[in-house]
Parts: structure tokens; C-alpha cells; sequence
């Protein structure tokens, strides 16, 4: 039983196709890379699972639950169980490391008390403890806007974390980080796959990182799924495929 | 830089075809100010040559006698109530401001249509200049502290819709968007996400509203019989020049306290 079906998804803005067709599964616990040219539509594609951005058509089941038909308080829990991790972090910078971890108990959260931001002694310490695995301990109740793009990554990551999730989100989760920060959170989202068994989607531009780490590449052209399959499957000429004629040479090895 | 004026051009046609249209705008300008000079029968030399007249004056008319310096509890009095009416219309104004700013901003409406209408109310609101704002309430309420009240707060409620909505989607939509993808509810996203980003900024645009209206306050109270510009109207229509340019004196006095009071807050906030 796949954990996420995802079945002839396509998004207009406006008529601009982002996304034409696209169906593919993922399995529980699977880690999942998905490639391809700047506006082949992998922001569009992660943002739809979430319903950040409402599809025009298809299907997405998430966890047997029909994405597209949650409204309000079911929605809201289905996302709880979804984490995602963004390029810029997206943290609130001016609060304290704990602050923003916490947020991602948000989803479970009564409005009242989201809004207080009462959270539980449990709670709290599990914010703390996954700190801890993250290497953040002593940054606990830091402000974040005095973190290096590394370790407000690893915030992102721990608020993803305490929500509990089955799958994680991951739009260039180290597109805006040097080579030895962005090893780092790599290997920390291989980690929480392979220990948690934590299902990772994550779009990504260099096509060598996503061979290392990923069990399952999806490689996309404007807006269609045109690779789905192995990283040992991904040769000159798929490569070609998804990032046009020109580009085949720059990925040959 | 490649627009169709400059393509193909070499350094120093580039910098050449620069320092004309610079020269020409600046002729533009001179001819400009010549211009409305004649049509409006004003002539620079006339001021020039006024300017040791208007001095021996103000020495001789305006520097307070004993009189004026007896007169400075009443016009604290009012000036105290003026800067409170001030700051009571800036607050009330923000509070109105910052409903509709949560209402109508990118990162926060309910729907798209909620942006239009707010856009259109801060700019009508806006663009009011605040004597007019004066005037208007003036014909409906007479004169009063509450005509100028009134006319205080609906130039800010404009000016802070628009600063607040754009503070809103300049500084929060990435932790609104990471909070929505959590699950978090439209009322929690704003208070966890919203006000922590934005508000030192929203704070700094009241401060800033409240300079602004206590400065503005005299010349709405000209026009609305209230506050310290009564008070100032009242001594000068009574030819009190002396009286009245305490009155000057008193304003410019508290007005630079109030703007380092609000620069030092400032620091502490950002
Ligand atoms: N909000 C929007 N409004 C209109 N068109 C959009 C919007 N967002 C994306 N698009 C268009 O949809 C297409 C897919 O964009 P998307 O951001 O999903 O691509 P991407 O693969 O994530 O690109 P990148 O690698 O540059 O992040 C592009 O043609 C883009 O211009
Ligand atoms: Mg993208």
C-alpha cells in the first residue's frame, strides 16, 4: 500500500501548464528525489501534495485520505502530518530556536492555544530532545536570526520533525547552503529516513546528490513526469531528456 | 543596462548622452521655477532683501515678555492635551489599520477580494490631506477636540493600512507559509507567525504616525478651534505676538523631546 498516490495531477495558473498528468506512487519510508530545469514545475508539484496551492485536477491520496476533498480541521491534520522544509527556512527569525520548533505543533493545537502558545511539558522536551539529535543543543534558546544558514536548516528540520510526521517535503532544502552545510543536511535527512522511517520527497537541482541519496528519481520537463525509475537508470540519454538536449553533456558521468 | 536608448553606445557616448539629459533637467527646473516666479509675482530679491527687516521684527515683536512667560502653564496645559489627543487618535487609528491591513494583505486575507477593497480604502483615506479631513468633520460636528480627533485618525487609519499591509507580506509570508504547511489555523498563523515578524516594524510606523500628528495637531487645531493651535489663534488674532510665539516655542520645544523619546524607543524595538 503506497503511503502517498499521486494520479493525473495537473495545475494551470492562470494558462500556464504547470503540471500536466503527473501520476507516480511513493512508499512508505521511501526516499524520493525529484529533478528537473528551473519551471519544470517542482515547487508547484511538492506545494499541491500539502495543498498549499490547490490542483485544477487529479487526485492526490495521501495516507488514504483524498488531499483535494479535506477542508478546515481535517486539512489541517492531514498537513500535521506532512512536514516540509524550504530553501530560505522560513522561520519566524525573530523568535528563539524552541519558539520556532514548536510551531510545528501547531496543526495538533486548539486555536486558543496556538494562538497563546501554550504547548505541553511533553512537548517541550520532545522540541528539546530533537534539538539534541540535530546538534543544536546549545542553541536552544538562541534567537534565530544569529543562526548561519546550516543551523537555521536544522531549526526547519526539527520543526518538521515534532509534528510527527510520515512524510517530509523537502522544495531545495540546500539550495542556499555551502557544499560541507548542505552534506550536512542531507545526511541528516537520510538519517531520519533510515531511522525513523520517514518518508523524504525532496526537490533538488544537482543531479549527483540526488544519485547518492535517493532510492527513486522523478525527473520532470515542463510540467510532465518523463522519469520515473531507479538513480542507476539515469543515463546520458534520460538525462537529456529532462534537462534538454544541450544539458545531456554536463550530466554524462 | 540595455535599454533601447543606450544600446549599442560606446563608455563614453553612454556617459556623454548622461550629462545632457542631466543639464536639460536642470534647465527644465530653472525655467520651471522662473516660470511660476513671473505668474505668481515673486521675485527671490524681494525675499533676500526682507530677511534683515523680518529679523529686527521678530527681535522686537516676538521674543516673550513677562506676560508671554505667565501664559506657559496654560499653553503646556493645552499643549499636554493636544499631544494626548494625538496620540489617542494614532493608536485607535492603528488598531483600525492593522484589522484591515490582517484583512487585506497578500498573506493573510480570506479572499482576494478583501485586498481590493482595503487598497481602495487606504488610499482614499489616504490622500486626504488632513486639514480637508478638518474641514470636513468641522461642517459636521463644529468646532471641537473631537472634529480634530477625527480628522487625525482617519489620515493615519489610511497611511497605516497601507504601511501595515506592506510590512505584513514584506516580513512574514515565509513563517506564514511554513506555519500553514504545519496546519496551523489562519488565527494562530497570525499570532505566532504575523505579529512576532512584523510588529517591531508596525511599531516603528506608529511612532513615526505620532510624530507626524503632534506636529500636524497645531494646524488641525487652527482650523477646528481646539488644542494649542487655538491657543495660538486666539493670542495672535489679539495681535499677543509675543504670547504667541511662546506658544511657537513651546511646540518646537516638546516636538524635538517627543522625536528623541521616539528615537530611543525606536532602538530598543528594532
Ligand atoms: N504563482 C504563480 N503564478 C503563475 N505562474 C506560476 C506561479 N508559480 C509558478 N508558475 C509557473 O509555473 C511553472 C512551474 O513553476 P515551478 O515554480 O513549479 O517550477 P520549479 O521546477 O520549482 O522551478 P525552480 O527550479 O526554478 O524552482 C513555471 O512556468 C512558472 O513560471
Ligand atoms: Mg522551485
Amino acid at each position: 500500500m503506497a503511503l502517498l498516490e499521486v494520479e493525473n495531477l495537473t495545475k494551470f495558473y492562470k494558462d500556464v501548464r504547470a503540471l500536466s498528468g503527473v501520476s507516480f506512487e511513493v512508499k512508505k519510508g521511501e526516499f524520493v528525489a525529484i529533478i528537473g530545469p528551473s519551471g519544470s514545475g517542482k515547487t508547484t508539484l511538492v506545494r499541491c501534495i500539502n495543498r498549499l496551492i490547490d490542483p485544477s485536477d487529479g487526485t492526490i491520496r495521501f495516507d488514504r485520505m483524498d488531499m483535494r476533498a479535506l477542508e478546515g480541521m481535517h486539512l489541517r491534520h492531514a498537513r500535521a502530518k506532512i512536514g516540509m522544509i524550504f530553501q530560505h527556512y522560513n522561520l519566524v527569525t525573530r523568535l528563539t530556536v524552541i519558539e520556532n520548533v514548536l510551531h510545528g505543533r501547531l496543526g495538533y493545537k486548539s486555536d486558543l492555544a496556538g494562538i497563546l502558545g501554550v504547548y505541553s511539558e511533553e512537548e517541550k522536551q520532545k522540541a528539546v530532545e530533537v534539538l539534541g539529535l540535530l546538534g543544536l543543543e546549545d542553541y536552544v534558546y538562541r534567537r534565530c536570526d544569529q543562526l548561519s544558514g546550516g543551523q537555521m536548516q536544522r531549526v526547519g528540520i526539527a520543526r518538521a520533525l515534532v509534528q510527527d510526521p510520515r512524510m517530509i517535503l523537502c522544495d531545495e532544502p540546500i539550495a542556499s547552503l555551502d557544499p560541507s552545510s548542505a552534506k550536512i543536511i542531507m545526511d541528516y535527512l537520510q538519517k531520519i529516513q533510515q531511522e525513523l522511517r520517514i518518508t523524504i520527497i525532496v526537490n533538488i537541482h544537482q543531479v549527483d546528490i540526488a544519485k547518492k541519496y535517493a532510492e527513486r528519481i522523478l525527473g520532470f520537463n515542463k510540467g510532465h513526469l518523463v522519469f520515473d525509475n531507479k538513480p542507476g537508470k539515469l543515463d546520458k540519454d534520460t538525462t537529456r531528456e529532462i534537462y534538454g538536449a544541450e544539458a545531456g553533456e554536463l550530466f554524462s558521468n | 543596462m540595455s535599454s533601447s536608448l543606450t544600446d549599442g553606445l560606446s563608455a563614453s557616448q553612454f556617459f556623454r548622452r548622461k550629462k545632457l539629459v542631466l543639464t536639460a533637467v536642470l534647465a527644465a527646473m530653472v525655467i520651471l521655477s522662473l516660470a511660476a516666479g513671473t505668474l505668481t509675482d515673486f521675485r527671490i530679491a524681494k525675499v533676500f532683501v526682507a530677511i534683515p527687516r523680518v529679523a529686527v521684527w521678530l527681535v522686537k515683536n516676538v521674543v516673550p515678555d513677562q506676560m508671554a512667560l505667565t501664559r506657559v502653564p496654560n499653553i503646556l496645559d493645552k499643549l499636554v492635551a493636544t499631544i494626548f489627543m494625538s496620540i489617542m487618535a494614532s493608536v485607535t487609528a492603528a488598531v483600525a489599520a492593522l484589522v484591515l491591513a490582517l484583512l487585506g494583505s497578500k498573506t493573510t486575507r480570506v479572499h482576494p477580494v478583501f485586498s481590493v477593497l482595503t487598497r481602495g480604502i487606504a488610499s482614499v483615506t489616504r490622500n486626504i490631506p488632513v486639514v480637508a479631513w478638518a474641514l470636513i468633520f468641522l461642517i459636521t460636528f463644529g468646532q471641537s477636540t473631537f472634529t480634530g480627533f477625527l480628522a487625525l485618525f482617519f489620515v493615519t487609519f489610511g497611511f497605516l493600512t497601507r504601511a501595515f499591509t506592506e510590512t505584513i507580506d514584506e516580513v512574514s509570508a515565509s513563517a506564514v507559509e511554513a506555519l500553514r504547511a504545519a496546519g496551523a489555523s489562519r488565527p494562530q498563523v497570525i499570532a505566532q507567525a504575523v505579529f512576532p515578524s512584523s510588529m517591531p516594524q508596525m511599531l516603528s510606523w506608529l511612532l513615526f504616525m505620532i510624530e507626524t500628528n503632534i506636529r500636524s495637531a497645531t494646524l488641525v487645531g487652527l482650523v477646528t478651534g481646539s488644542g494649542i493651535g487655538f491657543v495660538f489663534d486666539i493670542y495672535y488674532k489679539s495681535l499677543q505676538y509675543k504670547s504667541a510665539f511662546m506658544v511657537v516655542i513651546a511646540i518646537v520645544v516638546v516636538t524635538l523631546a517627543i522625536e528623541m523619546i521616539s528615537n530611543a524607543l525606536r532602538r530598543v524595538i528594532l
